[in-house]
C-alpha cells in the first residue's frame, strides 16, 4: 500500500469544519422567531402550529447547514441530539405539570382539620369535611394485605431460591410472573366473585384480599433477588458448622438480604396504597369513619380521590378535596419510597461497589 | 450457634424409603420439614390463588354469558338490568386496543429518547438525579394520574384536537365534531404519560448494561455518538425495550381510574378518534360497576376475564422475549 | 498510510487526579513500539490519549501535544471522530459487536463513512479479513455472528475490523492478555506483518512479548501509588533489554519488581 493511496471518502484533514458552540441555540431562536413572523403574516393562530412550524425549520436548519458544513454523518448526529433534547424536554412538561398541580391545589384545604375529620353529613358540593376515614381504612386496608401478603411472599421466594427445583418450582416461578401482570381491577374482580358466592357485602378485608393478591407477586419478586445477592459461602460456612439448613435461612440468609428484603416490601406498599379499583369494587367508600375493616363498607384514599371527582358536579369545593387528598396519597407513598431507598442504600450488600 | 435443635429428635429407628431419600437430600430434622413444608406451602398457595382466579371468574362469567341475548362477542351494548339482558363487549374491545396503541406509539419512542438522554446525554451531573425523580413519578399512583388528566391536561387538548381538525379532518381519524376533548385520543396521551416513567426505567437499566467496550469499540472506529447508539446501544438493547413495552402496555391495557375520569364513554365504536365515546374494559367495569345488581356484576365479570385473557398473552410474549434475551447475554457475558 | 506519532509535554488526568506526567516521545511510522511498564504506571491511559478515547472516560482530560504528522490531534478545532478514524485500537478483551456478523463487524467502520457497493465492499471486507490471518477460518460463515469465534478469533476479527478503514495507526491495548498460548503467536506474527503498513503501538504485560514483537521499548514507571505515571526511558527493543541507561529498567525487566 502507497502512501499516496488517498480514500477519497476521508476528509484530507482531521480539521474539519466545526460549527460553533451557539449554533444550535441561534438557530433554535432564529426558527422560533421565523415561525411566529409567519405565522402572524399569514394570520394562523394557534400555538400548536407556532411551535410545530418552529420545531421543522429547526430540524431542516440542523441538516442542511450542519450537512453542508460538517458532513452528513455530523448533520445526522446533531439531528439524533436535538431530537433527544425534545423528547426530555417535551416528557418533562406533563410530570412537571403533575407534581405542580397536585402541590398547589392540593394545599388549598390541606390542614389539620382536613386530616382529622371525615365527609359525614357534608354535601359533596360544600366545603368541609375531611380525609380521616379515608386514612383510617387506607392504613387497615393496606395493613391487612401487608400482614398476609409478606409472610407468604417471603416464604415462597425462600422456597424458590433455596430449595426450589424441579417442575413446581418452575410452575411457582412462572405463575408468580403471570400475576405480576394481572391488572388490579381483575383482582378486584376475583374477590368480587367470592362476595358474590359467599353472599357477602362489602368490607375493608375484602379490598385487602385483592391488595394481598397485587402485593404477593411483587414481595416474591424483590425478595428473590435479594436473597438471590446471599453469597453461596455464607451458607455453606454455616453448614460446615453444621447447622441446620432452616436455621441457617432464618439466621444467616434473612438477616443478610433483610434490608432489600424491607425495601421491596415498602415499595410494594407504597404500590398497593395507590391502588383504586379492587377497593373501588369492594370497599364501595363509606362518608362515616369505620374502624371495622371486617364489617360494612370503608373508605380509603384513592378511592376518596375518585368519589370527590366524580360527585362533585364540577364544584371547586369537592375538587379541592380531591386535590387535596391527592397529595397526602402522593406524599405517603413518596416517603415510602424514599425511606425504602435510603434503606437499601443504607443495608446494601458491600459488593464493592 | 448450638448444634442439636431444641426440636424433638427424630424418633424413626428404621428409616424408611422416602426418609432414607431425604435423608440423602439432607432435610430429615423436623425443623427442616416444617420449614419446608410452609416454605413449600406458600408456593402452592400462590398457585391455588391463580386457579382459583382463572375457575372463579370463568364460572361467573359463564352465569351472565349463557343469559345474554345479544352476541357476547359483537354487540354493541351493555343492558344487564334489562329483560332479557343484552350485552357485548365489541366497544370495550376496540377502546382498550386503540387507546394502548396510541399511549404505546407515543411513550415508547419517547421513553427510549429520555432513556437514551439520561444514559449518554444529559450533563454527568444531572443525569442521576433525572433518573431517580423518573423513578419516583413511577410510583404515583393512577387515581392522580386521573385527576390530573381529568382537571388540567382535558382542557389542554382542546387546542391540539382544533388544530388536527382543521388540517387532518380529511383522514377522518382527526375529525371533530361536537363535545369536551375527553375522547379516546385524550386516554391515549394520558396512558402514555402514565407508563412513560415505567418503560423508561427499564430501558434506562438496559442501556446502562451495554457494556463499556461495546461502546469503545464503536468509538475507535470513529463512530459519533449517534453512530455509537445505533451500532452498540440499541441492537444490545432491543429485546429489553421490547420487553419493557410490553410491560408497559399490560399497564394501559388493564387501567382503569385514568381511563374512567377522563373518558366520557358510550357504547359506539367511533372512526375519529377525537370524538368523546367509546370505552375499555377496566373503565366500563368501574363505571357499571355502581348501579350493577348481581348479574351485571356477573357481566362485568366476563368482561374483566377477558381483558385478564388478553394481559396474560401480552405478559406471556413478554416473558418470552427475557428469556430469550438471558440466554443471548449468557453466550456474549 | 503509517504516520509518526510526537508527543510533547503530554498530562493525563481524571478529575483532579493526574495519572500520566509530561510525557515525550516519538514513534516511529512502520514499526512496532512496546509500552511495558508495571500496573497502574499510566501505560494505557497513555495510549487512550493517543487517538483521544482517553476523554470519554468520565473526568477524563488531556493537556498537551500529540502531532501526527504534521497535525496537533489535541489541536482547536479537531474533530476527536475524525482522530479515531486514522488512529485505530484494539482492545484487552475481544470485543465485537455481537448482534452483527463477522461480515457485518468488519465493514462497521467503513458504513459510518458512506456507502459502498457490495462487491467493493466484499473487496474490503476479503482483504481485511486476510490482513488478519482470519479468512481461511471464517470465509464459510461470514454471517454466523461474531461473537461466535473463539477468543484468538475474536481478537483478530477486531484487528480485521480496525485495519478495515486504513487507519494511520494502530493502537492495542495488551491484546492478548485474554488469549491462549498458540492465539497469543498468531496474533504476535499478525503484528509482524501488520507493521508494513501501519505504525503500531502496543501495550503489554508480557516482557517476553515486548522483547519478541516490538523494535522500539518505552518503559513508564510511577514513584508510589497515587503518584502520576513516568515515561522513564525509550530505546531500541534490544537496548532495552539487554543494556538500559536507567537503573529501574533494568530492575523491571530482570523481575526485581513489578
Amino acid at each position: 500500500m502507497s502512501t499516496t493511496a488517498i480514500n477519497d471518502k476521508r476528509p484530507s484533514s482531521l480539521q474539519g469544519e466545526r460549527l460553533p458552540k451557539w449554533f444550535p441555540w441561534a438557530l433554535g431562536a432564529g426558527s422560533v422567531a421565523v415561525s411566529v413572523g409567519l405565522c402572524l403574516a399569514t394570520g394562523i393562530d394557534s400555538r400548536i402550529q407556532w411551535g410545530l412550524i418552529a420545531a421543522i425549520l429547526f430540524v431542516l436548519g440542523t441538516f442542511v447547514i450542519a450537512g453542508r458544513v460538517e458532513g452528513r454523518r455530523q448533520a445526522k448526529d446533531r439531528i439524533a441530539t436535538s431530537l433527544v433534547w425534545v423528547a426530555f424536554l417535551l416528557a418533562v412538561v406533563p410530570l412537571a405539570s403533575l407534581i405542580w398541580a397536585t402541590v398547589e391545589r392540593g394545599t388549598k384545604v390541606l390542614d389539620g382539620y382536613f386530616l382529622s375529620h371525615s365527609m359525614g353529613v357534608v354535601a359533596d358540593t360544600e366545603p368541609g369535611g375531611g380525609i380521616y376515614a379515608a386514612i383510617i381504612g387506607t392504613l387497615e386496608q393496606v395493613g391487612i394485605a401487608t400482614l398476609i401478603a409478606v409472610p407468604i411472599g417471603v416464604l415462597t421466594a425462600i422456597y424458590l431460591v433455596e430449595y426450589g427445583r424441579g417442575n413446581l418450582a418452575r410452575a411457582v416461578t412462572f405463575f408468580v410472573d403471570v400475576m405480576t401482570g394481572i391488572p388490579s381491577i381483575v383482582a378486584g374482580l376475583f374477590i368480587l366473585s367470592l362476595l358474590l358466592m359467599f353472599d357477602l357485602g362489602f368490607s375493608g378485608f375484602a379490598g385487602a384480599l385483592a391488595l394481598t393478591i397485587l402485593m404477593m407477586p411483587v414481595v416474591v419478586r424483590s425478595t428473590e433477588e435479594m436473597l438471590k445477592l446471599v453469597p453461596n459461602e455464607l451458607r455453606e460456612a454455616s453448614f460446615a458448622l453444621g447447622v441446620p439448613k432452616w436455621r441457617t435461612i432464618l439466621k444467616v440468609v434473612l438477616p443478610t438480604a433483610i434490608g432489600g428484603i424491607t425495601t421491596g416490601i415498602m415499595l410494594a406498599v407504597a404500590r398497593i396504597a395507590g391502588e383504586t379499583a379492587p377497593v373501588l369494587l369492594l370497599v364501595f367508600g363509606n362518608p362515616f369513619i369505620n374502624n371495622n375493616p371486617f364489617e360494612g363498607a370503608q373508605s380509603s384514599l384513592p378511592l376518596y380521590i375518585y368519589q370527590q371527582f366524580k360527585n362533585s358536579a364540577g364544584e371547586g369545593a369537592a375538587y379541592d378535596r380531591a386535590w387535596a387528598a391527592a397529595l397526602t396519597l402522593i406524599a405517603f407513598v413518596m416517603i415510602l419510597n424514599l425511606a425504602a431507598r435510603g434503606i437499601a442504600r443504607w443495608k446494601a450488600p458491600k459488593t464493592g461497589r | 450457634m448450638d448444634i442439636t435443635t431444641q426440636d424433638a429428635p427424630p424418633p424413626t429407628p428404621q428409616p424408611t424409603q422416602g426418609e432414607r431419600k431425604r435423608a440423602a437430600r439432607g432435610a430429615t430434622r423436623p425443623g427442616d420439614r416444617v420449614f419446608l413444608g410452609l416454605a413449600r406451602g406458600s408456593g402452592i398457595f400462590l398457585l391455588l390463588i391463580m386457579a382459583a382466579i382463572a375457575v372463579f371468574l370463568s364460572w361467573r362469567a359463564a352465569i351472565a354469558i349463557s343469559d345474554n341475548e345479544g352476541n357476547f362477542l359483537t354487540t354493541f351494548e351493555w343492558n344487564t338490568g334489562t329483560q332479557p339482558p343484552v350485552f357485548g363487549i365489541a366497544v370495550l374491545a376496540y377502546g382498550t386496543i386503540i387507546s394502548s396503541i396510541i399511549a404505546m406509539a407515543i411513550a415508547v419512542p419517547v421513553s427510549v429518547a429520555i432513556a437514551l438522554f439520561i444514559t449518554h446525554y444529559a450533563p454527568r451531573r444531572l443525569s442521576s438525579p433525572i433518573a431517580y425523580v423518573i423513578d419516583l413519578l413511577a410510583a404515583v399512583p393512577s387515581i392522580v394520574y386521573g385527576l390530573w388528566g381529568a382537571l388540567i391536561l382535558v382542557p389542554q387538548m382542546d387546542g391540539l384536537f382544533g388544530w388536527l381538525n382543521d388540517y387532518f379532518r380529511w383522514t377522518g381519524v382527526f375529525s371533530w365534531e361536537e363535545g369536551a376533548p375527553r375522547s379516546m385520543l385524550t386516554v391515549g396521551v394520558l396512558l402514555a404519560i402514565m407508563i412513560l416513567p415505567i418503560i423508561t426505567n427499564v430501558s434506562r437499566e438496559v442501556f446502562n448494561q451495554v457494556p463499556q467496550m461495546h461502546e469503545e469499540a464503536a468509538l475507535a472506529l470513529g463512530a459519533t455518538r449517534w453512530e455509537v447508539i445505533r451500532m452498540a446501544v440499541l441492537p444490545f438493547g432491543r429485546s429489553g425495550i421490547i420487553s419493557a413495552s410490553m410491560l408497559g402496555l399490560g399497564r394501559a391495557l388493564g387501567e382503569t381510574m385514568a381511563v374512567a375520569t377522563v373518558l366520557s364513554p358510550d357504547f359506539l365504536i367511533h372512526g375519529s378518534l377525537l370524538n368523546p365515546g367509546g370505552g375499555t374494559f377496566a373503565q366500563n367495569i368501574a363505571a357499571k360497576f355502581p348501579e350493577a345488581d348481581e348479574f351485571g356484576q356477573d357481566a362485568l365479570i366476563a368482561s374483566g376475564l377477558v381483558l385478564f385473557v388478553i394481559t396474560l398473552l401480552v405478559n406471556g410474549a413478554a416473558r418470552m422475549i427475557i428469556a430469550r434475551r438471558k440466554e443471548f447475554s449468557g453466550a456474549n457475558a | 498510510m503509517a504516520k509518526r506519532i510526537d508527543v510533547s509535554g503530554l498530562n493525563a488526568y481524571y478529575g483532579s487526579f493526574r495519572a500520566i506526567e509530561d510525557i515525550s516521545m516519538t514513534v516511529e511510522p512502520r514499526s512496532v513500539t512496546a509500552f511495558i511498564g508495571p500496573s497502574g504506571c499510566g501505560k494505557s491511559t497513555f495510549l487512550r490519549t493517543l487517538n483521544r478515547m482517553h476523554e470519554v472516560t468520565p473526568g477524563g482530560r488531556v493537556e498537551g501535544k500529540v502531532m501526527l504528522d504534521d497535525e496537533n490531534l489535541y489541536g482547536a478545532g479537531v474533530d476527536p471522530v475524525s482522530v479515531r478514524r486514522e488512529v485505530g485500537m484494539v482492545f484487552q478483551r475481544p470485543n465485537p459487536f455481537p448482534t452483527m456478523s463477522v461480515y457485518d463487524n468488519v465493514a462497521a467502520g467503513l458504513r459510518l463513512n458512506g456507502s459502498y457497493k457490495k462487491a467493493a465492499l466484499d473487496d474490503i471486507v476479503e482483504k481485511s479479513l486476510k490482513g488478519a490471518n482470519l479468512w481461511n477460518e471464517v470465509k464459510d460463515r461470514l454471517n454466523k455472528p461474531g461473537s461466535g469465534l473463539s477468543g484468538g478469533q475474536q481478537q483478530r476479527l477486531c484487528i480485521a475490523r480496525a485495519i478495515a478503514v486504513e487507519p494511520n495507526v494502530l493502537l492495542m491495548d495488551e491484546p492478548c492478555s485474554a488469549l491462549d498460548p498458540i492465539s497469543t503467536l498468531a496474533i504476535e506474527d499478525l503484528i509482524g506483518e501488520l507493521k508494513e503498513r501501519f505504525t503500531i503501538v502496543i501495550v503489554t504485560h508480557n516482557m517476553q512479548q515486548a522483547a519478541r514483537v516490538s523494535d522500539r521499548t518505552a518503559f513508564f514507571n510511577l514513584a508510589a501509588v497515587g503518584q502520576p505515571g513516568k515515561l522513564i526511558e525509550i530505546d531500541d527493543t534490544e537496548r532495552i533489554f539487554s543494556n538500559p541507561s536507567v537503573q529501574a529498567t533494568e530492575d523491571y525487566i530482570s523481575g526485581r519488581f513489578g
